[in-house]
């Protein structure tokens, strides 16, 4: 990079990071505003010995908070997770995990659209034509997932037809070992595709995931069944699965590999420039990812030093500060296209890999 | 740092990812081994039925002449390990450090292997118990009168192997001479034995299409047996519990071989001294055919007491020690915890370590290597938790039981070596569904018959014989001109 690029590059940071600290300032006014908060923010600070309105004045000042838990999602009561100044607006609960025990919920007005607008952005006219029609071959039920990507053919002037997949079900099948059966499931969740993308000649866009990319392909040329783009989101994706991908599943068709969740949003892949190492970016200034120490999560680590994913998501809907993901990544630097932090490689915390079933649908 | 490739049809292919392998003795890297995701070996074998063709081509008496070749590379050659190139000696010294299998004991897997390539015809024979070869080049004909037929189950083998001795990999050899092309999964600390003989084969002109090696985690691992037509899986209890009920499948699990002594021969134990010792220590006791198990009709103790005195004389070397014998554990740490639980089973009253007398800790650590020194528990109680207990070193349990009740008590078994004349006992063992192989007389258990098949024929895994029926016809030019002519 040379200097003028470098210094450019420089000024995006410092503007982007200007950008966070004012919306840390503006989320926090809002949630622990006593006519705007959710019961769950106000009753909390009632507890604090200091006022977030006064004392954050910045992303950094999050530390004050300490940790978000993820059990604090799981059950209800759920309303208390609604934000005074959203009362009266429709909700939607989506859920996420729920393979043992409860499932963890999160409460959604619009969030969920407007990630899925600002990560359409994101996406090629060429091989995600606008109009274009879209199959959703992953996770429904509950899952943010199901409405999102139909939202986003939407938003692009198309409609999603959707496959039914429980990954609930999939996932006590393997821990059974009943993995005959596994393989009758995914052939079920496969054959329903294919009709659809026989069926329907305006599809050209499809949403999976890894797994049932692969079981697809084994079907039918995707390529010839019209299909130019491919979004594909899962944790169990690695730069090997991407090349595979690339060269041999789908050559010619635009792959574009995605991290989402519902605590979060969607981050974006950095764009494929021939190195298949996945860099995921988070949709800043609405979330955030600080890649950490997993044994001391006050410290952040270095540039490609390997951490635990601390995420931060800051909407008007939800506030989680500094929540301690499950998975690990090599801390990745800013781009001009995305001016702050992203995580390279991306998968599960390597002391949880075995207590954990992933990947699997 | 020396990187080991994915085969593809013969062909290395570098993966993105990778798994660092580290030497036992002191954790430093050895080798990078590419990684196989699971869609890949799916793709892979879709297409194996073009592979199989390529080596069907081939006449089995051809490829029972590329298996001779092939020993010569294997124990002779150098051969290329990723862009590197692997002397036998080189070979034996990753092996060993990987594993922690001592080199003189890899040597000796090493020259097993070689032996079964070079004499694949008898083992040949030995599993389709005396078939001519033109029979399956063929598909059928006709041997002592009788019309025979067989059809092949698959066109490619699926094998997850072990990590505990390279003297496993014997077992799938006599795939090729059969025709059927390989997809396989090492195990996570050898990949050095398949990879090997693979090249081997390769360097003696067999068709690259039938191999195909795939280092990867237990989705791959599973992808591979759910697609391909017949596998063997090696693996602990919960490796292959959710397989068993899959025909394709034939599990490898634990041997929990064992030495029977009759009521006849009980007395006599000191006479079965080197046997004995030979069936629980041989190959460092790493094999599912070493004795787990002594039971015999009476005199347990003292002979429990005799073999342990034997025993307790093998030493941890190091692992390039020629007169090594004992095989290091994955780290200190994973010995002490093996020895911890042995101490926590020996609290349950009905079993005692006799060998403890002989040395002051069961665990040892030479040149950085953890070992845990052979071990022999008498049990009293038939039902003791350690009776029928396997560990991957020399140990075993030497369990009294009545003479009456030895065969039903005595649980699955790979191998028994039956040291009786005693009818009634021996009509009771051939007959027993639980037990494997069976050596009558003084048969070290580890000791293998090539002729004979070892844990499930190879064969019959991979042929189902068909009914056929043919009726002799004319060839087509002699009919058609038997037309013309009418």
């Amino acid at each position: 990079m040379n200097v003028a690029a470098a210094a450019g590059l420089e000024a995006k940071v410092r503007d982007a990071r200007e950008r966070l600290d004012a919306h840390v300032r503006e989320m926090v006014a809002w949630h622990f505003g006593p006519d705007t908060g959710s019961p769950f923010w106000l009753e909390r600070a009632e507890r604090l010995d200091f006022d977030p309105r006064r004392e954050i004045r910045g992303y950094d000042d999050l530390a004050l908070l300490g940790h978000f838990e993820d059990e604090w999602l799981r059950g209800g009561p759920i309303r208390r997770w609604v934000p005074k100044g959203l009362a009266g607006r429709p909700l939607y609960v989506f859920e996420t995990g729920g393979s043992t025990g409860l499932p963890k919920s999160r409460v959604n007005v619009e969030d969920f659209q407007t990630d899925y607008e600002l990560f359409s952005e994101t996406l090629s006219d060429e091989t995600f034509p606008r109009g274009a029609d879209w199959l959703m071959l992953g996770p429904t039920g509950p899952r943010r997932l199901r409405l999102a990507i139909e939202h986003l053919a939407q938003h692009r002037g198309g409609v999603a037809f959707h496959v039914d997949l429980d990954p609930r079900w999939v996932n006590r099948l393997i821990k059974a070992g009943k993995l005959g059966e596994l393989e009758l499931y995914k052939e079920h969740t496969v054959d329903q595709g294919l009709k659809i993308l026989r069926a329907h000649d305006s599809v050209r866009c499809l949403f999976t995931t890894p797994k049932l990319l692969e079981a697809l392909c084994e079907k039918v040329s995707l390529a010839k069944a019209g299909i130019r783009g491919i979004f594909c989101g899962g944790t169990e994706m690695n730069a090997q699965f991407h090349r595979f991908a690339r060269e041999e599943l789908v050559p010619g068709i635009d792959f574009v590999p995605t991290y989402g969740n519902t605590l979060m949003g969607l981050a974006c892949c950095k764009p494929f420039d021939g190195d298949y190492t996945i860099t995921y970016y988070p949709p800043a200034p609405r979330a955030i990812f600080e890649l950490v120490d997993p044994a001391d999560p006050e410290r952040r680590v270095d540039y490609g030093e390997t951490g635990r994913v601390m995420l931060t998501t800051l909407t008007r809907e939800f506030f989680m500060p500094r929540f301690l993901e499950r998975d690990e990544g090599e801390r990745a630097a800013p781009t001009d296209l995305y001016p702050w932090d992203g995580v390279s490689n991306l998968r599960l915390l390597g002391q949880l890999e075995s207590s954990v079933v992933v990947g699997v649908y | 740092m020396l990187h080991i490739p994915l085969l593809r049809a013969g062909e290395p292919y570098r993966s993105l990812a990778t798994r660092t392998l580290a030497a036992v003795r002191d954790g430093e890297p050895v080798a990078e081994v590419s990684q196989a995701n699971p869609g890949l070996v799916a793709r892979d074998l879709a297409r194996s039925r073009e592979g199989q063709a390529r080596l069907a081509a081939r006449s089995v008496t051809e490829l029972v002449e590329v298996c001779r070749r092939a020993a010569e590379h294997l124990g002779g050659s150098e051969l290329p390990v990723g862009d590197e190139g692997q002397s036998p000696g080189r070979y034996l010294e990753q092996v060993s450090a990987t594993t922690g299998l001592p080199r003189a004991l890899a040597r000796a897997n090493l020259d097993k292997a070689c032996f079964v390539l070079r004499e694949m015809e008898t083992v040949l024979g030995g599993l389709t118990r005396g078939l001519d070869p033109e029979i399956l080049d063929r598909g059928w004909g006709v041997q002592d009168g009788r019309m025979i037929s067989y059809r092949r189950e698959t066109p490619v083998l699926g094998a997850v192997l072990p990590n505990n001795s390279p003297g496993v990999h014997s077992l799938w050899l006599p795939a090729i001479p059969l025709k059927v092309t390989l997809a396989l999964r090492p195990g996570g600390q050898e990949p050095w034995t398949p990879y090997r003989i693979a090249q081997a084969f390769l360097a003696a002109g067999c068709p690259p299409e039938a191999f195909g090696f795939y280092p990867s985690d237990h989705a791959a691992a599973a992808e591979l047996l759910q697609r391909c037509g017949r596998s063997m899986l090696y693996g602990d209890e919960a490796t292959v519990a959710p397989w068993r009920a899959d025909p394709r499948v034939q599990l490898h699990g634990p041997g929990w071989s064992k030495v029977v002594l009759g009521p006849d021969a009980a007395a006599d134990w000191p006479a079965h001294l080197p046997l004995l010792a030979e069936s629980v220590a041989a190959n460092g006791g790493r094999s599912c055919t070493n004795a787990s198990g002594v039971w015999t009709a009476s005199r347990g103790r003292e002979l429990a007491l005799g073999l342990a005195a034997e025993l307790a004389k093998i030493e941890a070397r190091p692992l390039d020690d020629p007169q090594a014998r004992l095989a290091a554990f994955p780290t200190v740490e994973a010995a002490r915890r093996l020895s911890a639980y042995l101490d926590e089973r020996l609290l349950v009253p009905g079993a005692e370590d006799l060998t403890a007398r002989f040395r002051e800790d069961r665990v040892a650590v030479v040149d950085g290597c953890g070992f845990v020194l052979p071990t022999v528990v008498y049990c009293s109680d038939p039902d003791h938790p350690l009776a029928r207990a396997e560990f991957l070193f020399p140990f075993v349990s030497v369990v009294d039981a009545p003479a009456g009740e030895l065969v039903a008590r005595l649980g699955s078994s790979l191998v028994v070596t039956a040291l009786t004349a005693d009818e009634g006992l021996l009509g009771e063992l051939v007959s027993a569904p639980h037990v494997e192989r069976l050596n009558l007389g003084p048969v070290p258990t580890p000791r293998v018959a090539w002729d004979q098949p070892h844990e499930g024929n190879l064969f019959e895994l991979l042929y189902r014989q068909r009914s056929l029926q043919a009726v002799e016809q004319p060839p087509a030019a002699a009919r058609t001109a038997g037309a013309a002519a009418g």
